[in-house]
């Protein structure tokens, strides 16, 4: 049974966590995503959960507290945006290379400088290389369901990798929406208990954890936990039948839509694809032929799965939210071209950066990039190939 | 406390296996030794090692020394990723997930690069939280797996490769950092400072109270290094003991906020007797430094009547 | 879900190394001898030797152990040749001698 209510984003993964009431959650406050370690402290306080919280002295030890007390045999997690993020740098990757199915609830801010407290996906973006699986939400209700898929997906035996559950700060975690939510007991069946193989707290069966290894080690270990992250593709598909079985909602890799038609695709991540459909609708009204690809699942990146939707397409636009300093587009831009590429797909693309900051970004704004792709196949203007959205100039 | 008997000490099962890789002589395995020894039989432990010489010789995969369960982590967060293992042992505890009659203590090692300078922020925020946890320096005084650059933990006027003495320079400028006071005004249970003694007696009985006082704990063990002290791997001994006969390492304890001198030498022993040994000190006896010996006594004085006051209060 | 680490060396395949590069064991490092580094050797002699275990406690390898309540030799296999304990030992017992 489902029950309907409104929540903020945050809100709505503090729901989740009491709802998953999991071992140790070690946390360090930063805006946007401070509200999550505050209302799982005030869930402990009045007895709704009994987990632990540590409030470590910043994000780099909320990470390697997190590390310890998985390796040790405890569901763990934290929460975090940007700068946050960023000085747990190091130890994303530890999180990932010890094999650590870590939760990370990240709410999406842009990093430093200038700083700045609003939304765009330069935190999550700056960690795609970390071996952290990514699944990022458009909405609140997005954003509650894909943490509670978290835990199955990264528990997984085949998987054993940490999780990040992203949703875009204030605009998603911060507004209040409407939302369902499952039944506590059917949180808890889905989620299931944590019962490790091996954790350093096992009476007479000692591990250990973190070696010096030389250099004939090291490419075989990098290996094996790449392919632990593509293995994770068929986990997180398969973990999303089983939550439509109970929630009635179905996900995938990424969402397709209006696209079977399609001449003119956007390709977005987060909160904006709600934008992006509204114009999609408005434009489809007008009897273009246009559709969204709103991506979820950004690692594993699901490269071939994307060069297949966007394929009959005459061109796409491809929207990062992040800019790269790297002369040649975003991440985006850059994989999804790269996947075009390597499956023969030689469509049209541009890169457009949007919502740095917390930038709006419009219905007006998708209107124009539209009619700049319909112009650059039906008129041969080839507009920038990499631009920003929304700049004064 | 349990009554301090070496040979029924020394029968226990060793803890910390050979075939790990310390170079011939180090001080910081024979502190872990002793640590480990401090353990009871019947307990289970969880080792953390912050990355450092100790780290990437113990654990070097395959071949573990450690036959308790262990985590390397990195360098800066020993003392947060124990403090990890900890509150997951209590939460599990609680719900029932580990037998009720097993327990664990948690221990973990760094040495001074790694406690006093990179992992300061992380001890200091386990330290202060109050974990039922040990973290223990192994304090050589310089970051030595990188090859001897100077750490805040480097006494004044040490030549190290970062603080080289040349003709513009006398080493190392400033004087160390008193880690274990300042470690001790975080209001932990107990705070133990020591190095080896030839009954190592100090040591035990400062390693069995850090690991059975409930709370937080830190010792700070002085284990000297012979490639970066330059002496003799065989003159270890000798050069703790005149540490501790010079004042220059001084032996206490601050148990719940009282500081107690363990040892109190019957004649200090002017520091020259502890710097000569150390090719790392060499360029203090040439002519025309008497002045930098003398400094250095005098901060040794200072120091040491400074923690007389603070122990006889 | 143990590890046998004689099956892992460095010439071993990606799939035969452990998940996480965690070994699932104690205590694995005695399968591997640093006696090799060793260009000095300690020598007991029993006559001077009074078992007060000075020597067993300033080992840096753990390679002086107990049986029966008594020292007895040395882990050659795992000694460096460190001579702390020759150095240590109050009654002269230890000599050190050139070579392994």
């Amino acid at each position: 049974m489902a029950r309907k209510d409104r929540m903020s984003g945050n809100e709505a993964v503090a729901y989740a966590i009491r709802q998953i009431n999991p071992d140790v959650m070690p946390a360090f406050p930063i805006t946007p995503s401070t509200e999550i370690p505050q209302m799982v402290s005030t869930y402990i306080a009045n007895g709704d959960i009994d987990t632990e919280f540590i409030p470590v002295e910043s994000e780099h030890s909320a990470m390697s507290a997190a590390i310890g007390s998985e390796a040790a045999g405890a569901r763990t997690l934290t929460a975090t945006s940007s700068a946050g993020l960023a000085y747990m740098w190091e130890e994303l990757l530890l999180a990932a290379s010890n094999r650590m199915p870590i939760a990370l609830a990240l709410v999406n801010r842009t990093l430093s400088g200038p700083i700045n407290i609003n939304c765009d996906h330069s935190d999550g973006m700056g960690a795609r290389d970390t071996g952290w699986i990514q699944i990022y939400a458009e909405n609140n209700q997005e954003a509650y369901d894909n943490f509670i898929q978290a835990y199955p997906i990264a528990e997984h035996a085949g998987v054993h990798l940490p999780i990040m559950i992203c949703q875009d700060g204030f605009i998603t975690s911060h507004a209040v929406e409407n939302i369902e939510l499952l039944e506590d007991e059917d949180v808890k069946g889905f989620v299931g208990e944590y019962e490790p193989e091996e954790f350093l707290l096992n009476p007479g069966n000692p591990i250990a954890v973190g070696p010096y290894s030389v250099t004939n080690y090291v490419m075989e270990a990098k290996k094996n936990q790449a392919l632990a992250l593509e293995g994770s593709k068929e986990v997180i598909l398969k973990v999303a039948e089983e939550f439509e079985k109970v929630s009635g909602r179905k996900y995938g890799l990424f969402e397709e839509y209006r696209t079977e038609d399609a001449d003119y695709i956007m390709l977005i991540m987060g909160s904006a694809a709600g934008t992006a459909k509204q114009a999609v609708d408005d434009l489809r009204e007008k009897g273009k032929k246009v559709g969204v690809v709103k991506l979820r699942v950004f690692r594993p990146f699901p490269a071939d799965e994307l060069a297949d939707a966007l394929k009959n397409a005459k061109a796409v636009a491809i929207m990062d939210r992040t800019e790269s300093y790297n002369g040649n587009g975003g991440p985006l831009g850059s994989e999804v071209t790269a996947g075009l590429y390597r499956n023969k797909i030689m469509l049209e693309t541009v890169n457009y950066i949007y919502g740095l900051g917390g930038r709006d970004f419009t219905v007006q704004e998708v209107y124009d990039i539209f009619a700049q792709l319909e112009d650059f196949i039906e008129n041969g203007n080839k507009p920038e190939q990499y631009q920003y959205i929304g700049l004064r100039k | 406390m349990s009554s301090y008997n070496i040979k029924e000490m020394m029968s226990k099962p060793e803890r910390f296996t050979a075939g790990h890789r310390m170079c011939a002589g180090c001080g910081a395995t024979i502190g872990v030794r002793a640590v480990m020894r401090a353990l009871h039989e019947e307990d289970h432990a969880v080792i953390a090692n912050a990355t450092g010489c100790l780290e990437v010789s113990s654990f070097t995969y395959p071949y573990t020394s450690w036959e308790d369960s262990y985590i390397h982590n990195a360098f800066e967060n020993a003392g947060a990723t124990l403090s990890g293992v900890e509150t997951a042992y209590k939460v599990m505890k609680k719900r029932g997930k580990l037998p009720e009659n097993e327990n664990f203590k948690f221990i973990a090692f760094g040495g001074d690069g790694g406690t006093y300078d990179i992992g300061f922020q992380s001890l200091s925020g386990a330290m202060e939280r109050g974990h039922d946890m040990v973290y223990v320096c192994y304090d050589n005084g310089a970051y030595m797996n990188t090859g001897i650059q100077r750490s805040s933990a480097t006494p004044m006027y040490a030549d190290t490769t970062t603080t080289p003495s040349g003709t513009c320079s006398d080493g190392k400028m400033q004087n160390r950092k008193d880690l274990a006071s300042i470690i001790a005004d975080h209001d932990v249970a107990y705070v133990g400072q020591s190095t080896f003694t030839l009954n190592f007696n100090d040591l035990h009985q400062k390693a069995e109270k850090a690991i059975y006082t409930e709370g937080a704990s830190f010792l700070n063990i002085m284990t000297p290094c012979p490639r970066g002290w330059r002496y003799a791997t065989e003159d270890i001994m000798e050069i703790c003991r005149l540490a501790v006969e010079t004042c220059y390492w001084p032996m206490f304890e601050v148990d719940h906020g009282k500081w107690n001198l363990t040892y109190e030498p019957k004649k200090k022993l002017p520091i020259e007797d502890f710097l000569r040994p150390q090719g790392r000190f060499k360029h203090l006896f040439k002519p025309g430094n008497e002045h930098l010996i003398e400094e250095f006594q005098a901060e040794v004085d200072r120091r040491w009547e400074d923690l007389l006051y603070k122990c006889n209060r | 879900m143990r590890t046998d680490i004689s099956k892992i060396n460095e010439q071993t395949p990606h799939q035969g190394l452990t998940e996480g590069m965690m070994i699932f064991a104690g205590g694995t490092s005695k399968q591997f001898e640093t006696g090799e580094w060793r260009t000095r050797t300690p020598i007991l002699n029993k006559d001077l030797c009074r078992q007060c275990m000075v020597c067993s406690m300033v080992c840096p390898d753990s390679c002086i152990p107990l049986k029966d309540g008594e020292r007895v030799t040395f882990d050659y296999k795992h000694c460096k040749g460190c001579g702390i304990c020759a150095k240590a030992c109050p009654f002269d017992a230890i000599d050190m001698k050139e070579g392994r």
